[in-house]
């Protein structure tokens, strides 16, 4: 492999890390929050997905599209942390997951109800559909250096609003104990529903800046949910540190692993987390 | 609470009402038709896999979400060792698929039992998924597509290809297994799978080395689950990965909360009435130009949602309150 190839499958494997962990950082907040697990969360990346075709053929701009279906899947994350997931953060894990998988149906049938069933592609917008030329015959295109941004720029958003603003200090305060903060006056539920929305907004937000490249089909969510889940564990469960450094991780392994070893490449993510597994069984950062 | 949820002694009337589900099992052949009967079959053997898991999740607590891949796998092994032109004998391709299941789920036991609650969730599902890749993406090992199974094994003494046998062979397994696993409920084993579900720190207070014991757990299960996947594949002639997908673990999780956990028999009831349900859902009729059938899984998915909302404790939950309720009007 040489210089440029290795630079190419080097800025893939961090686009992709860093496009897990925005669908990784979600479901680690709302568990290390409120305690649920959500299977359902692969659905907002589809969602997200399929809203960025519909949005950017309806009006014609994909930034439109974005800030648009961005709102939406805020409204989207209030609604369903009101009437349905508000409900079951004090019950079982067991309920739970059958909850949101059963969500995992009402979604896609839903989906396949009002935009069928079919494969979409999204155009990438005319300013970021250049490629940056490396050797003679070797690029890389604008738009998956555009996506990093995104990404790295949102992450950046969430450490700020986590660590340096009063509202995420009651997160902080909520996740450390529940019962206290709340006798301190402080409203714990919409705190809760505020997580929610977040990780719903971030999971669609990975999925409509995706889709351009990954393209919008059936499904699309199964997959990146396991792969989250790897992140998640092997991250350690509500750590948004952690989140970061394992999605990186596994998508060096993941792209690496694709060129260097083809043959046992869609096992070597899962062979990593059973390796962080036996040495620390509850993931690299446990919070 | 998870101890009290758990109906573990079946007051008189189940016991009633599962005998005379046997009785109709045994009688069923020879009223309903072939088709049934083949459906009857399957249910049945939904049941012994939905047993399997119950001995996780009813019994010990441990909520798997990837208890499909020891069900594929016995298929699989199935489908393996029978050649294209005859038929290999039963005796020790059943005992092989099982024990393969056992030794990979004995495997994979050793990394997830050590971890708790919601990693167990998670890391069950991404172990499965890492065998439904395995196969998914191997074109030896039959590739997104599956493999056939072209005879159904030779028992010697009777005849699988025969419809009738085939069922009441696999009624006698599935009573089998059951009477195994209500034994093994009572059993000193079980009663310490059960102390690991109400309070596992106490349990190892008291000197048990619980990672044993739920590995053992783990690895019995998946044997088991292996005995039904095994009899999938020799019924419908054919494995795919996605007996090995992530739908089919949530189905058997569904299929035990449905009946009622921790006690095997929820779980055959719980497999019946969902994979009924399962197939009224698809075979839903068309109003006006809405073919409702199509839409299964908007159907499926909300049933599963109010069962979560409304009915926890599953079908003999709900059976066992009425009679409660009864007795004490009775009283």
């Amino acid at each position: 492999m040489d210089l440029a190839n290795f630079l190419i499958q080097l800025l893939n494997s961090v686009q992709y890390g860093l496009l897990l962990f925005m669908l990784a950082a979600g479901l680690t907040l709302i568990f290390g929050i409120m305690g649920v697990v959500n299977l359902a969360h692969g659905s907002f990346y589809m969602l997200g997905a399929y809203l960025a075709w519909s949005l950017s053929s309806m009006t014609g701009s994909f930034v439109l599209a974005i800030l648009g279906g961005a709102l939406l899947s805020v409204v989207f994350g209030l609604l369903l942390e009101r009437l349905l997931f508000r409900h079951f953060y004090q019950r079982d894990h067991l309920d739970q997951v059958l909850l949101t998988f059963g969500l995992i149906y009402i979604f896609e049938e839903t989906r396949s109800i009002l935009w069928g069933d079919d494969v979409h592609g999204v155009k990438i917008p005319e300013l970021l559909s250049a490629s940056i030329p490396l050797t003679d015959n070797l690029s890389y295109p604008v738009y998956r250096l555009f996506m990093s941004g995104v990404c790295v720029a949102l992450a950046i958003a969430l450490y700020l609003l986590i660590s340096k603003t009063r509202l995420g200090m009651k997160i902080r305060a909520g996740a450390f104990n529940r019962d206290m903060t709340e006798a301190l006056g402080i409203n714990i539920k919409l705190i809760h529903t505020v997580v929610f929305a977040i990780g719903v907004a971030l999971a669609t937000v990975a999925g409509m800046i995706a889709s351009p490249i990954s393209s919008v089909y059936p499904n699309m969510g199964s997959q990146v949910l396991i792969m989250c889940f790897v992140v998640v564990v092997i991250g350690g469960i509500g750590s948004v540190r952690g989140a970061l450094i394992s999605a990186l991780l596994v998508g060096l392994v993941d792209t690496f692993g694709k060129v260097l070893l083809p043959q046992v490449a869609g096992m070597l993510v899962y062979m990593l987390m059973a390796a962080v597994l036996l040495w620390k069984p509850e993931g690299l950062f446990k919070q | 609470m998870s101890a009290k949820a758990h109906l573990e002694v079946l007051p008189r009337s189940l016991q009633v009402v599962l005998g005379l589900g046997l009785i109709a099992l045994v009688a069923f052949p020879f009223v309903g038709t072939d088709f049934y009967a083949q459906m009857v079959s399957r249910m049945m053997i939904l049941a012994i896999f939905a047993m399997s898991l119950d001995l996780l999740q009813g019994v010990t607590g441990l909520v798997s979400l990837g208890h499909a891949a020891f069900f594929g796998l016995a298929g699989y092994v199935l489908a393996f060792v029978t050649p294209a032109g005859e038929p290999v004998s039963l005796w020790w391709t059943l005992p092989a698929a099982v024990a393969a299941s056992g030794l990979a789920a004995l495997v994979i036991g050793f990394f997830v039992v050590r971890t708790h609650g919601i990693y167990f969730i998670m890391v069950t599902m991404a172990f499965a998924q890492m065998v439904f890749y395995l196969f998914f993406d191997n074109k030896v090992l039959g590739g997104s597509d599956g493999i056939y199974v072209n005879f159904k094994p030779d028992a010697r003494f009777f005849d699988l290809e025969n419809k009738r046998v085939f069922y009441y062979f696999t009624l006698a397994v599935l009573v089998l297994v059951y009477a195994f696993l209500r034994r093994l409920l009572w059993s000193p084993f079980g009663r310490v799978l059960a102390g690991i579900r109400v309070n596992e720190h106490r349990m190892r207070a008291m000197g048990y080395g619980t990672f044993g014991y739920k590995l053992a757990a783990f690895a019995l299960a998946g044997a088991l689950a292996g005995l039904a996947g095994f009899l999938w594949g020799a019924q419908t002639g054919y494995v795919n990965p996605e007996l090995m997908g992530f739908h089919m673990s949530a189905h058997a999780i569904m299929m035990v909360i449905l009946g009622g956990m921790g006690n095997f028999a929820g779980a055959i009831v719980g497999a019946f009435a969902f994979e009924y349900l399962l197939h009224w859902f698809k075979d839903l009729p068309t109003i006006g130009s809405v073919n409702l059938g199509k839409h299964w899984q908007l159907w499926m998915g909300m049933f599963i949602v109010l069962v979560v909302l409304f009915a926890p404790r599953g079908l003999l939950g709900v059976v066992e309150r009425i009679a409660r309720r009864k007795e004490a009007v009775d009283e």
